[in-house]
């Protein structure tokens, strides 16, 4: 046990009470604390005047700021679609074919486009429009469904195969699986491979000329070189949208394929369809 | 002062001090949460906006199941950056069917509020089996297993009851047809009529996932795809004061 000090002169008065001989001193608050808990209290009165809080009958007071999360937004969006609006109106009216005559405009175009494309376009496109397995790569010369300013505004505003848009490009390979034998689809498949030169068994590849000619020729060509109104994609530039090895070929022939791309004119306003198709264009392969 | 003086009363009984302590909080409470449900600008209706198909509930018990919520948000928050990234910020009415809602707290990956829409559903597929063969820079784990795995939709009247308990607007005849217009959604050679006469024309019937079997990707899919596009921004007009 330990010996309680003796009071002295100068101590601060106690609390009052004692339990077991022990007391408590009556420091006051520290003054510096005080004040700044009192100035809390004074400024939360005057930031509930000023913002939006008390709750009445039938709305909360406004705040004499009159402040507004929706407002301010709105006028933040405005504020840059008018900095650009001359350019966006510029490029909307400027026909496609006369873009790249203007530089300043074109590079505008290219540099929105840029932005949108990694915002909507890079995820299925790949950030460096690489492409994936299903997804076109648009860096390359290849192009489903036609590669000129014009036709990727088209591809871009409708989208592909979708339910959204109307005049979305539509085309349906058929799922070969119902219409051929096995064997036809192994030697048609060989056929397809020796286009683009791929190594294949000679005899089925000549066999399969036959079924390519009765079954496939209509819409990839007699020579097999594709035909972009109905996105009917090339079979000899050894450029693939799922793989060109005979195991995604057989299962491209026998179930077939319907990539679908969503139209993106709700989304998107004109001129950022047009400044995205023209840094589509622009990447490498445009026609 | 006086009323100091008794305030000595509450500081030296912890009973009475307890029972005041519940009483500041209850009223702090009241006076926070309360106006909530009948002021005007905190109430927003919006067009559009319907309950869950039964197959997007199911979409949307996986997407809770799987934790998506701990990296994903589904809310658009009114700033510029946010809205040109993923559309129109969220409004408070486009949770109100949601038991609990999704808003999330963290994004690792994007935010999901309007992604319905927005990629093809063979890139859901693509996505969910396996991020990185679309997306190389993500740090998403693979759902695979989710096409693997078949429904029956035996439970799902049992779900969409107890959110109607809770306040979704579901009809006895959307209880009763649950099972149907589950199995209905995921299939387009099927008689959907019934499913889109009580959910309305913009449902999606879709084979989601591509299989023959009605599979929890299905479900998820045809959640992702619905997500944010129920309420037509052509037509809305924001009011200032909400």
């Amino acid at each position: 046990m330990s010996n309680t000090p003796e009071k002295q002169p100068g101590d601060p008065k106690t609390t009052g009470h004692s339990w077991d001989g022990i007391e408590e001193f009556d420091n006051p608050m520290p003054r510096w604390w005080l004040w700044t808990f009192y100035a809390t209290i004074v400024w939360g009165v005057i930031y509930t005047i000023l913002y939006p809080a008390w709750p009445l009958v039938q709305s909360a007071t406004a705040g004499v700021l009159g402040w507004s999360t929706r407002a301010n937004v709105q006028q933040e969006i405005v504020e840059f679609e008018e900095r650009n609006a001359p350019l966006n109106a510029a490029l909307v009216a400027t026909p496609l074919e006369d873009l790249s005559k203007d530089p300043n405009l074109q590079q505008y175009a290219v540099n929105a486009g840029g932005a949108v494309f990694r915002t909507w376009c890079a995820q299925c496109h790949g950030s460096g429009a690489q492409g994936a397995k299903g997804f076109p790569n648009l860096l390359d010369d290849a192009w489903l469904w036609g590669g000129t300013l014009e036709d990727i505004v088209h591809t871009v505003a409708h989208g592909i195969r979708n339910e959204e848009s109307d005049e979305a490009r539509y085309s349906e390979m058929p799922a070969f699986g119902e219409i051929l034998e096995p064997e036809e689809i192994r030697q048609v498949v060989q056929y397809v491979m020796s286009l683009s030169g791929a190594q294949t068994d000679d005899a089925a590849a000549q066999a399969g000329k036959v079924v390519f000619e009765d079954n496939c020729a209509a819409c990839h060509g007699e020579d097999g070189k594709g035909d972009v109104t109905q996105g009917a994609p090339n079979l000899t530039d050894a450029i693939w949208l799922y793989g060109g090895d005979e195991k995604t070929l057989t299962e491209t022939v026998t179930y077939s394929r319907f990539g679908v791309m969503p139209a993106w004119q709700n989304r998107l306003t004109e001129a950022q369809i047009r400044a995205v198709s023209a840094y589509v264009h622009q990447l490498g392969g445009g026609q | 002062m006086a009323i100091l003086d008794k305030h000595k009363i509450l500081e030296t009984n912890a009973s009475l001090l307890l029972i005041f302590s519940f009483l500041v909080v209850t009223i702090g409470g009241i006076v926070q949460i309360t106006p909530l449900f009948y002021l005007e600008n905190t109430i927003e209706k919006v067009e559009g906006m319907r309950p869950y198909t039964p197959l997007e509930m199911a979409g949307r018990e996986i997407y809770i199941r799987e934790g998506c919520y701990v990296c994903h948000s589904q809310m658009i928050r009114p700033m510029r950056d946010e809205v040109e990234r993923y559309g129109h910020y969220s409004l408070a009415a486009e949770s109100m069917y949601d038991h609990p809602f999704q808003w999330g707290s963290k994004r690792t990956g994007p935010d999901l509020a309007r992604v319905g829409g927005r990629y093809s559903d063979q890139w859901h597929v693509d996505h969910l089996r396996d991020p990185q063969s679309v997306v190389p820079e993500s740090v998403m784990p693979k759902y695979g297993f989710l096409e693997r795995r078949k429904l029956d939709g035996k439970y799902i009247g049992d779900i969409m009851a107890t959110n109607a308990a809770l306040g979704t607007p579901y009809t006895d005849e959307m209880l009763e047809n649950a099972e149907a217009d589950f199995r209905a959604q995921a299939d387009p050679d099927s008689d959907y009529d019934g499913l889109l006469e009580r959910y309305g024309d913009k449902v999606n019937v879709r084979n989601f996932d591509g299989q023959p079997e009605l599979t929890e990707a299905d479900a998820l899919i045809a959640y992702l795809q619905m997500l944010g596009t129920l309420v037509d921004f052509s037509t809305f007009t924001p009011d200032a004061s909400r």
